[in-house]
């Protein structure tokens, strides 16, 4: 089928249409409500079977998720934000229980204070959690991740959720060419869900264990969890192998754009991934010799393709557009873990902090990252981290700060506002 | 590439123009990218748009910073800072203002070296059943100064972009549009592909080392409360809700109380739009149980108000001199 112009969110709930899903928990939440208002108009329509139902909270929707997906039927559902980390509790039981589904998130940046733009520290809150992780770089990946969650989320030495994250705005509102694969092709990669026994039936009653453990039999199961995780590397790159020769499209567990000859490589995930390919470009007309390394998969976390592709390099400029608070960017964290002591790993990662909140990173700023990666491998010397962060952004900012101190005199006069150094002199109240 | 950002506000079918501009250049065999990008999400609130049109597949994304071309729908955003109309012109944009301005007064205005060409914003602000059509208004004169888009791809776009609002809808906006594709004639093509930002010789970006504020200035305290009176947002208002006091029932209590923003006082039983903040949402139009609320369009009504001061301004000059 030609490609047609579809949004990150219209991208989602085709995949979900495809994947021809049983049951859909909704909760609406901005950015990612035209997801399931999308699929409430299909369904409602009659254009696709299946059922939905609006529960009263994103916890409560996980828990539905998670015991319809138990019982064997093909669930979806989605999320963003705050509606995450309000279902965070049961992220990690619906993991325990191995109950496989699909969950899209929507990033969006958590308040206080408040935003709705893409930003990555809602996805990564469940990063511990027992949901394996696909991130999305464009509007085809999306429907394309979708299906592939399906196929590792169902596969039986897996047998876990799945989350898979497109960025707000910059992909849930965006639209691009998207190629829409016939539902027959689909049903060849990913036939209807066989849950092979392992499922809850009515008046079947099951048990594995006794309901309150003690540390031993917990330490089992959750680390059972853990390595069925680590089997989704080569599930993952055998799924997305078969994905290439059914529908043409490269889909391996980490992207590595002209990193071949390349001394300096970008290492970021999702949307901003695609500014990064474009400064390559641009760099490499410079005569650059710049790559860009792309985990789309995230968790389980593919930490020897990752190391091997870096090995040799001269440089890595990690951006992260998330921060660990009091600590740092944690693609930045994960990658220094993944490379220590390893022969041959890059002597120089640089971090960068940007992004935050939708913060755009222009393409001057990609340019500038590799100079001043270039003067660390040189001088030996590595950089702290940096927020990107312009003169102009902080004029900005200071300007809103004045402007309340002057508002707090005029709505308030007799109250001093507060000077640079924080020290405030209030008058004493009447 | 084609760059295009697209400014309106809140109800005027700007996400809509891009989507028409985005099919249109996508059915003339370019790769697209458009969006929406909006805070607020509500009628009047200023919105925009944009569109990335080109032959290879697009790795840019999000706002766009070096545009070919510029399309403000509403000149009143020309003197809204937060809207960032003005965001990144050069020499080589072409600026397209709705306006009932001359390119003159707004070039003189702006001080704008590139080109700025006027979309005469004649009969849809007096009309106000046509207000919501000035997107696609825009789109059509858009078309047609990026020179790649036929007439009849403008019309299949909006076509298919509008089909869920009824016939009647896409048959108004499509004569608006291609009308408005018509009386660009002139201008055919004037806006050129620009080149994507080099990586040689560029402006190294002026990154700042975040300085540690005292938690009094950095944490999000509230500094002076009761202030959101002090934000003008009837600046966002398109259509004004005129109160006719010869019918009106002085039953205060229904539009008073149903006004959103609270924007409407009651003096002796007599509600009182405050202008300043009243957003246009025309709530109070709807739910007046006597039908005394009229909706004027803002432009003409602020044309009355200044022939009014500047009559007033005449007199007391008049005064003055006697």
């Amino acid at each position: 089928m030609p490609p047609t112009l579809l949004t990150g969110n219209a991208a989602a709930a085709w995949g979900a249409r495809l994947a021809e899903v049983d049951y859909v928990p909704a909760f609406p939440i901005t950015p990612q409500t035209e997801i399931i208002e999308t699929l409430g108009g299909w369904l409602d329509g009659g254009l696709m079977p299946g059922r939905m139902v609006t529960l009263e909270s994103e916890h409560s929707m996980l828990t539905a998720a998670g015991a319809a997906a138990a019982t064997g039927v093909r669930v979806f559902s989605a999320t963003s934000s705050q509606g995450l980390l309000y279902a965070m509790e049961m992220l990690y039981t619906v993991a325990g229980w191995r109950a496989p589904f699909v969950l899209v998130n929507v990033s969006r940046g958590l308040s206080a204070p408040i935003t709705l733009e893409a930003d990555h520290n809602d996805i990564l809150a469940a990063r511990d959690s027992g949901f394996l992780q696909l991130h999305c770089a464009d509007c085809q990946e999306v429907l394309d991740s979708v299906l592939l969650a399906y196929r590792l989320a169902e596969d039986p030495q897996i047998r876990l959720p799945v989350l898979v994250n497109l960025d707000g705005f910059y992909l849930s509102f965006t639209r691009e060419p998207v190629s829409l694969p016939e539902v027959e092709e689909v049903r060849k990669f990913l036939p209807p869900f066989d849950p092979m026994g392992i499922r809850f039936t009515a008046s079947a009653p099951e048990s594995q264990a006794v309901a309150v453990l003690g540390g031993g039999p917990y330490s089992y199961f959750r680390y059972e969890t853990h390595l069925a995780a680590l089997n989704g590397v080569a599930v993952y790159e055998q799924v997305a192998a078969e994905f290439t020769t059914l529908f043409g499209r490269n889909r391996e567990a980490v992207e590595s754009y002209r990193t071949d000859d390349a001394e300096v490589v970008f290492y970021m995930i999702g949307s901003f991934a695609t500014k990064a390919r474009e400064a390559v470009d641009r760099l490499r007309e410079a005569g650059e010799k710049v790559g860009l390394l792309r985990p789309r998969l995230l968790r389980p976390f593919p930490a020897s393709l990752i190391a091997t592709a870096l090995t040799g390099k001269q440089g890595v400029i990690v951006i992260d557009q998330n921060l660990s608070v009091g600590h740092g960017g944690i693609l930045h964290t994960e990658l220094l873990a993944c490379l220590y002591g390893r022969p041959g790993a890059p002597p120089v990662v640089t971090s960068f902090i940007g992004g935050l909140g939708g913060r755009d990173i222009s393409p001057q700023e990609f340019y500038h990252m590799v100079t001043v990666t270039r003067q660390a491998i040189s001088s030996g010397t590595v950089p702290p981290p940096r927020l990107l962060y312009t003169a102009a952004e902080l004029r900005e900012v200071r300007k809103l700060q004045a402007i309340a101190t002057v508002e707090r005199e005029e709505t308030a006069p007799g109250r001093k506002a507060a000077d640079d150094t924080g020290a405030v002199q209030e008058t004493a109240d009447e | 590439m084609y760059r295009i950002r697209i400014h309106g506000r809140g109800g005027q079918g700007i996400k809509m123009a891009s989507r028409v501009l985005g099919s249109a250049l996508f059915h003339a065999g370019f790769n697209v990218q458009d969006a929406p990008k909006y805070g607020a999400e509500r009628r009047g609130a200023p919105i925009f748009s944009y569109v990335r049109a080109a032959r290879a597949p697009i790795n840019e994304r999000g706002t766009i910073y070096n545009p070919d071309l510029v399309v403000v729908a509403d000149d009143t955003l020309l003197a809204v800072p937060a809207a960032g109309t003005l965001l990144g012109l050069d020499a080589h944009t072409v600026v397209l203002v709705n306006s009932h301005q001359s390119a003159d007064t707004w070039r003189q205005r702006l001080n704008i070296d590139g080109s700025l060409l006027i979309l005469p914003a004649g009969t849809e602000t007096e009309d106000r059943a046509a207000l919501p059509h000035i997107g696609a208004t825009c789109a059509g004169a858009a078309a047609c100064l990026l020179g790649v888009i036929d007439r009849d791809v403008l019309a299949k776009a909006i076509d298919e972009e509008l089909a869920e609002l009824g016939p009647d809808t896409v048959t108004k906006n499509r004569t608006n549009a291609l009308a408005a594709f018509d009386a660009m004639a002139d201008q055919r093509g004037c806006v050129e592909e620009g080149a994507a930002i080099a990586a040689t010789d560029y402006v190294p970006p002026e990154w700042v080392e975040m300085p540690l504020d005292a938690a009094r200035v950095s944490a999000p305290i509230i500094r002076a409360s009761g202030n959101s009176v002090e934000v003008r947002t009837g600046l966002w208002r398109t259509i004004r809700p005129v109160i006719d006091y010869d019918h009106c029932k002085h039953c205060w209590w229904v539009c008073s109380t149903l006004c959103p923003d609270s924007a409407i006082t009651v003096t002796d039983n007599t509600p009182i739009i405050d202008y300043d903040h009243c957003k246009g949402c025309m709530v109070c139009a709807g739910v007046c149980p006597p039908h005394a609320i009229a909706g004027e369009p803002e432009y003409l009504a602020q044309q009355r108000e200044t022939s009014l001061t500047e009559r007033e301004g005449t007199d007391a000059t008049d005064t003055a001199d006697r």
